[in-house]
């Protein structure tokens, strides 16, 4: 099962005639030069691209917490007209595939002059555009006593007040799992960066990848896999720390 | 009109970020691309209308689409009941009550979280290449290996199995379906002497027919999706010969590379239609064989 990925590992500590030429899964000596070469393999350093990855990684989570939060709430807790059929929508948005959208949505962020900048990755986020969060969440607001937001509401609490006072506390495990998933699925996302930008400056770590690809006839694999590895490094460690979140958050909603 | 707007306004208020973004990045954009799909749109000039022009070309001409159709239907009729039979036996070894069932649960899963990064795709290019490993294990064995990626005949059975490797997700979903089916089921078919098979087929199957359900939508429109993967091992082109021709991938390719807008559109709206005919047929045919507790005849 990990095979793949400790093979992966291994090559990233190779000498590049190691790694195709040998059948020894480990390296007849260790050495973390593809590291630090492959680091500043790139027109651009790798300090830039992870930069880069981080800011529009952190306002991503940020945005899809708000904004998913802020929805599930008015579907989950308040009444209000239109409430079955608009929840109806947002399901039916989970299912729709993205390239159906993609293209107006290019158009769009073109002549909003957006394109080569990181608002179209990020400004959807604001918006609620991940149906998935809204329905963990809205699954987990709906568990919360009822009787809690009515004896607010007779204290005379605004929604707003028992939005962030009683539910928002009461729901950390759901706004955790929402953060650690938003967070990888952003860090991976390949696609909106491949199409939103241009400039290698502006590159996420996945494009910047790629450009290893590009320069096979340099044969530079060893720094290829080292810097795969090192991409995998944050998605491993929030595994590591929170697999028993993610583990119930796939159980329980049942996507992905 | 003040009673309504008061009842409505705090559901409203939470709402708008998300009613805000539907409008502007879900149903605008589902009208413009319907739109676009019947015009000749390259970016540059205004959309130019051509009625049924995109849809006639695509099914009369385009040999690419139909490949592409090709690649993507026999991808997905290989990878989801593969990846299902794969989750569900993974689940019911697990269900059987290791202690290091946590561990297991674990390890299993991760694949499917990093599956959709760049990083594994590059590492399946290089895995399946001819110097790769996969060769020199087989070496070991004294068969002769090839270039899995660049031979036309297996490069769609490489990203099979990346998709089967990735079955963690289906699993955790069968591995909670599991454990409400009551034990005394199998308890009173143990006592009658029923074989483990006929225990598989007469009490698994059919008291998880939901959950095998909902797997095998989700996982249906998820292959039907697949691109990274693909547009990785196959360089962004679909190659060789086209047998890495994921119907994204060419989607991609005419909007992005060619900037065939309008055509493109007109793709992305066959795409729709098809994940949708799939669902409700799913659903149509699903009374058929999924029952759910509560609704017992």
């Amino acid at each position: 099962m990990l095979y793949p990925l400790i093979w992966l590992f291994a090559s990233s500590l190779k000498p590049e005639n190691e790694i195709f030429g040998s059948l020894d899964l480990w390296p007849s000596k260790v050495d973390w030069s593809n590291y630090t070469e492959g680091w500043n393999a790139l027109p651009v350093s790798f300090t830039v691209f992870y930069k880069n990855s981080a800011i529009v990684t952190v306002l991503s989570v940020i945005g899809n917490l708000l904004s998913c939060s802020f929805a599930a709430y008015a579907f989950a807790r308040l009444k209000f007209n239109g409430r079955t059929f608009l929840f109806a929508l947002m399901m039916m948005t989970m299912m729709l595939p993205y390239h159906v959208v993609l293209i107006p949505q290019y158009v769009l962020f073109l002549n909003l002059g957006w394109v080569d900048t990181y608002l179209p990755l990020i400004v959807p986020r604001f918006l609620a555009a991940d149906g998935f969060f809204i329905f963990l969440m809205v699954q987990f607001f709906r568990q919360i006593p009822r009787e809690l937001d009515e004896a607010a509401m007779i204290d005379g609490c605004s929604p707003f007040k028992i939005y962030w006072a009683i539910i928002l506390p009461l729901s950390l495990p759901a706004m955790g799992t929402a953060a650690i998933f938003s967070l990888i699925w952003v860090w991976e996302d390949f696609l909106a960066p491949l199409i939103y930008l241009n400039d290698i400056n502006s590159y996420t770590v996945p494009l910047a990848l790629r450009l290893f690809v590009d320069q096979e006839g340099q044969s530079a694999f060893g720094q290829m896999f080292a810097m795969s590895v090192l991409s995998l490094v944050p998605v491993l460690i929030f595994f590591v720390a929170f697999q028993k979140l993610i583990i119930r958050g796939i159980a329980t909603s049942g996507m992905k | 009109m003040r009673r309504f707007i008061r009842r409505n306004a705090a559901g409203y208020f939470f709402l708008s970020p998300w009613l805000l973004g539907f409008g502007l990045l879900a149903l605008g954009p589902i009208l413009a691309s319907l739109y676009l799909s019947f015009t000749r749109y390259d970016m540059v000039s205004a959309p130019v209308w051509d009625g049924l022009g995109n849809y006639h070309y695509m099914l009369e001409y385009d040999r690419r689409f139909w490949k592409a159709l090709e690649v993507t239907f026999t991808f997905v009729a290989l990878s989801v009941p593969l990846r299902l039979a794969m989750a569900l036996g993974v689940a019911m070894l697990l269900d059987k009550g290791l202690r290091t069932i946590g561990l297991y649960r674990a390890i299993f899963y991760l694949p499917s979280l990093l599956g959709a990064s760049i990083a594994i795709a590059l590492l399946w290019r290089e895995m399946f290449g001819i110097d790769g490993v996969v060769n020199q294990v087989l070496a070991v064995f004294g068969i002769e290996g090839k270039g899995w990626i660049t031979d036309p005949d297996t490069s769609l059975y490489t990203i099979v199995v990346l998709a089967m490797w990735q079955f963690g997700s289906p699993m955790l979903i069968f591995l909670a379906g599991l454990r409400g089916i009551p034990r005394d089921l199998y308890e009173a078919a143990e006592i009658d002497g029923t074989s483990k098979w006929r225990q598989f087929w007469r009490i698994t199957l059919p008291m998880l027919a939901p959950v095998v359900f909902f797997n095998l939508v989700l996982q249906t429109i998820e292959a039907f999706k697949t691109f990274t993967s693909a547009f990785i091992i196959s360089n962004g082109t679909g190659a060789p010969a086209d047998s890495l021709l994921f119907y994204t991938v060419y989607l991609f390719n005419e909007a992005f590379k060619f900037f065939r807008m309008g055509y493109a559109s007109a793709l992305a709206w066959v795409l729709l239609i098809i994940i949708a005919a799939f669902t409700a047929l799913a659903f149509a045919t699903s009374k058929y064989w999924v029952h759910y507790e509560n609704e017992r005849d």
